[in-house]
């Protein structure tokens, strides 16, 4: 597999330190042309949104534009009643991230900190748990839900079908087995001494919890939180199953609704499509970093 | 993405090793009753939820599959073995095009878009500029939900207005192609529009695995006389093997799960001719008005065995480890 060129090619290798100019430049081109292909479609719907309807109608879609305005996002969040839905998104996502959180640091804690004789079993059914097709459990969780009745305070249809306390409790259950998984992982790097110290203190165990583990796992915390909050703010397919009323459902899947109710209007939907995008797309630029270390601590064991 | 505290190639404070697991001298744990019912409380009450929020249903789909039901009263349920499987692999038309797309999915998805995102990992694992940028394009997809994600192709795809046949027909071609409706074509269309977002998020993973790849292992295979490709292939590819093996299951996962951009793009309930998927197929028996629930549990169980083989392979693969 030797090549004529191999010489110069392995003379760039070493990594940080070869420049080779030409090298260089040809893979800014090729990475250019690459990110700027995959920001076409983004484009094409912040383009597209920002036209007015009568517009393309009566130019087409590929044509230059005689007037932009943000229009079409007025009336999508006018029209379509989107604050509502945000509001629903928010009452969802918030309580099922600092639940999911707090459940699987306390399992986390209990398998990386304990030498009980199950931990792997444990850990393994959260992780695996997390890693089943949402689809596999529809038929029974949506029966299951029907038989669970809740105070008229909790949901108003007095079941768990149809409230979003139902929503939440399934986004804990299930990505509790990601989160422990990884703050099972970031918990055996903190050395026992710590905790050994604070026992021979005689402090118990749950201070040891709270006032020693949980902070020192705050950058898996924030990881976490971010990567989880855009996930469970995306997540589409569960208040599809399981909340039957439009006006209860999360953005995400209201979104549908507005699809159906406006489908002839692509520019009013696009706008309607990247505004439930806005939240996730802040959430990113601010906290970057913690999302990729979240998303990639899970991957990094081994 | 400068290093952070939580990065994989240093899980814990550089100057404290890993230390190895010692057993036996771990005695001195007196757990006092206090101790014992914060654990028990601790470690109950998430337990509770996930076996009751996802391994009963899991399990219960299983016994469902053996019955027939048509999903309203609980009395009506009457066991029928594996009639349920035996009418699906031989009598419902959906199922066979349902497994073999995907399995198109899966071929798909492993072929192109996760090569090619180990492979952008690899360009963009060096000190060149503007690499964050070139990064965020290219992850960008993978922050948006995959719901918004349809409906952005729907706007490219849609076969009077979007974008694709605005082209084609400035470019001169008077082919009038109807991307989503067209059964030879919409599975690829769809493809396409996953395989956006897919790439990013395996170009995220391998860069976090290559920056725990000591370079100097690199430099050794330079010295030797390797040329960039054999260096990839034959020095760090294998190296990699832990980031490969989660680029694996999420790559088989993403593909068993495929639902939401598939229902978007399709429009909504019901398998569309060329985009039947078990995932959708699964959903139709359930939601419609008639629900099969027997039918569709069973095709619930035929995906939970294929994700279980990828789970398993999984498990094995990260746990065997610790168990020693």
């Amino acid at each position: 597999m030797t090549r004529p060129g191999a010489g110069t090619t392995a003379r760039d290798e070493p990594p940080r330190t070869g420049k080779g100019p030409r090298r260089q430049t040809g893979r800014h081109v090729l990475l250019a042309g690459i990110a700027l292909l995959w920001l076409v479609p983004l484009l094409w719907a912040v383009y597209t949104s920002l036209r007015p309807y009568s517009d393309t109608a009566k130019h087409g879609y590929l044509s230059w534009p005689r007037s932009l305005s943000l229009g079409n996002f007025t009336d999508a969040w006018q029209q379509s009643g989107m604050p509502h839905f945000f509001w629903n998104s928010v009452l969802i996502t918030v309580p099922a991230v600092l639940g999911t959180l707090l459940f699987s640091a306390a399992v986390a804690f209990f398998v990386s900190r304990f030498d009980f004789r199950w931990n792997i079993v444990l850990l393994m059914l959260f992780t695996a748990g997390n890693l089943l097709p949402a689809q596999v459990l529809i038929t029974p969780l949506y029966r299951l839900y029907l038989l669970i009745p809740l105070p008229p305070w909790m949901s108003d249809s007095l079941l768990l079908y149809n409230s979003v306390w139902g929503i939440i409790a399934i986004h804990i259950a299930y990505q509790s087995g990601f989160c422990t998984f990884v703050l099972s992982n970031y918990m055996k790097t903190i050395p026992k001494e710590i905790s050994e110290a604070a026992l021979v203190d005689g402090a118990p165990v749950w201070r040891q919890f709270f006032q020693i583990v949980l902070p020192l796992c705050r950058p898996a915390f924030a990881a976490l939180a971010t990567l989880e909050s855009i996930w469970i703010y995306n997540d589409f397919f569960w208040p599809l199953a399981l909340i039957e009323t439009g006006d209860k459902r999360p953005v995400t899947s209201a979104l549908a609704n507005l699809q159906g109710q406006y489908f002839t209007n692509p520019n009013l939907i696009a706008a309607g499509a990247l505004m439930t995008a806005i939240p996730t797309l802040l959430v990113y630029f601010a906290l970057q970093r913690q999302f990729i270390s979240g998303l990639t601590i899970g991957s990094g064991k081994g | 993405m400068s290093t952070t505290p939580v990065t994989p190639a240093a899980p814990g404070t550089p100057g404290v090793p890993q230390r190895p697991r010692t057993r036996p001298p771990r005695r001195p744990r007196r757990l006092g009753p206090g101790d014992r019912l914060f654990l028990t409380v601790a470690i109950g009450i998430p337990l509770a939820a996930l076996l009751f929020f996802v391994w009963l249903p899991a399990l219960a789909s299983l016994g469902l599959s053996f019955t027939t039901w048509d999903g309203i009263d609980l009395a009506d349920i009457h066991w029928i073995g594996l009639d349920n499987y035996q009418q699906i692999f031989t009598n419902y038309p959906p199922f066979w095009p349902a497994v073999r797309h995907n399995v198109i999915w899966l071929l798909f998805t492993a072929l192109l878009p996760t090569p090619f995102g180990i492979f952008l990992a690899y360009q963009l694992d060096r000190k060149i500029r503007f690499t964050r940028i070139y990064q965020t394009a290219i992850f960008l997809p993978m922050v948006l939900s995959l719901a918004v994600v349809g409906f952005i192709w729907e706007i490219i795809y849609n076969p009077d207005t979007g974008l694709l046949n605005g082209l084609l027909s400035a470019a001169g071609s008077s082919h009038h192609i109807d991307w989503l409706g067209n059964a030879d074509l919409n599975l690829w269309a769809v493809l396409v529009a996953s395989g956006w977002r897919h790439t990013g998020y395996i170009m995220i993973l391998y860069l976090a695995g290559l920056k725990g790849f000591d370079p100097a292992l690199k430099e050794a295979a330079a010295l030797d006389g390797a040329n960039g490709r054999q260096t990839f292939l034959r020095v760090v590819f294998p190296a990699m093997k832990p980031v490969n093996i989660i680029i694996l299951v999420v790559t088989v996962m993403e593909s068993l799960r495929a639902f939401d951009i598939v229902y978007v793009l399709g429009g909504g309930v019901g398998s569309k001719p060329g985009m039947e998927l078990l995932s959708l197929l699964i959903t139709d028996n359930i939601i419609g008005e008639s629900s099969h629930i027997g039918y569709g549990s069973a095709l619930a169980v035929v995906l939970l065995l294929v994700s279980l083989a990828a789970i398993g392979t999984f498990l094995v693969q990260t746990f065997r480890k610790e168990d020693r």
